[in-house]
């Protein structure tokens, strides 16, 4: 279809389910309440809705997915979000490059890192820091993994502690999860009007 | 939903176990910081490998497909760990990734697990109209697709754990 969009973007996209989500009128108490369902909230998206098929995985899912973006300690919030950038750059997924993107920019109160990043993609030159954070993120994320012991060394020439690569691989690791379920399951098309 | 979080449950993650990392040194110590990450990776395989309702997945075929995922990530170690809670030969075929399937069904199946372990940027409509075509419902396809996404998560976070384990040797 024509309105697909296959280009990073900064512009957080629609996303159109290939398959049907779960009927929110229609769901069994056990996907209400992996679906945080409650009188004040009933706004759940077509993603959540398509993930509540498989409810005893979107229960775990979701806290897991908090506890990696968003506990305290260890490696700062806007590098988590590249190593989630880093991730969805190799599996091209263009709906959680554009969110992660987005919420990067917000934290570090510049798109200057992400522009360059949607621009060149993979290629693209940074600061020591932020280009060994971002290609580690790169080379774990391909299949079989090309993470090796040099950018270990290369994380810890840029100054990270056990406790922040700790948390790269893992917020890395969980876009090798993400994108699986965000690119698969349906695609990225431009917002209507 | 139960979370573990005690030290005996942590040092007995898959994850912790399968990546070697070792209680008392520096990462084992980062790890332990991660102690309710670790209990829910943990939980979430659970989810997907053992679910109470399996839908069109049996237990069985469901660690087939994790141990041929982890052989495409060429994981022997990993690989051995779910093929040994294969109990059906049926299913066991599947866990080989030079075999592809005798039936639409199984083809439709074992192709969409590959191209998405492998090539995920690759995977699109015609992969999710393919296993429409053999009869998968919905819900099967978003389980079918969960378990293959959970096994990229759990093969990376080894591979990074084993490779900060190995640094620090």
């Amino acid at each position: 279809m024509t309105d697909v969009i296959h280009k990073f973007t900064k512009t957080v996209p629609h996303w159109r389910p290939r398959v049907t989500p779960v009927v929110l009128a229609e769901a069994t108490p056990e996907q209400l309440a992996a679906l945080q369902v409650t009188p004040s909230n009933t706004k759940v998206s077509d993603y959540v809705l398509v993930l509540a098929h498989d409810v005893e995985t979107l229960a775990v899912r979701s806290p897991l997915f908090n506890a990696i973006m968003y506990d305290k300690g260890g490696l700062s919030r806007a590098e988590r979000e590249l190593g989630a950038i880093g991730a969805s750059i190799v599996n091209r997924c263009v709906y959680c490059a554009a969110v992660h993107a987005s919420r990067h920019a917000q934290l570090e109160k510049s798109d200057a890192v992400t522009d360059a990043i949607l621009a060149a993609g993979e290629t693209v030159k940074l600061d020591p820091r932020n280009q060994a954070i971002l290609d580690f993120s790169i080379r774990l994320s391909r299949t079989p993994s090309e993470a090796g012991p040099d950018d270990i060394a290369a994380l810890r020439a840029a100054g990270l502690t056990d406790d922040e690569v700790v948390d790269l691989v893992l917020s890395a690791a969980l876009f090798g999860w993400a994108n699986r379920l965000m690119h698969v399951l349906g695609e990225p098309v431009r917002k209507a009007g | 939903m139960m979370l573990d979080t005690s030290d005996p449950a942590l040092w007995q993650n898959t994850v912790v176990m399968q990546a070697g990392v070792r209680p008392g040194s520096d990462l084992g110590d980062a790890v332990q910081r991660r102690a309710k990450v670790m209990a829910l990776t943990q939980s979430a395989e659970v989810a997907v490998i053992t679910p109470k309702d399996p839908g069109g997945w049996s237990h069985d075929l469901r660690a087939a497909l994790a141990c041929r995922i982890a052989r495409i990530n060429r994981k022997e170690d990993l690989a051995a760990y779910y093929r040994a809670k294969i109990t059906d030969p049926a299913a066991d075929a599947c866990s080989d990734p030079d075999y592809t399937g005798d039936t639409p069904h199984d083809i439709a199946v074992l192709s969409f697990t590959d191209r998405v372990a492998a090539r995920p940027k690759d995977a699109g409509t015609k992969d999710i109209d393919a296993l429409k075509a053999a009869g998968v419902s919905d819900a099967d396809i978003v389980r079918l697709a969960e378990l293959n996404a959970f096994l990229a998560y759990q093969l990376r976070l080894i591979d990074g754990l084993s490779l900060l384990q190995g640094a620090a040797r």
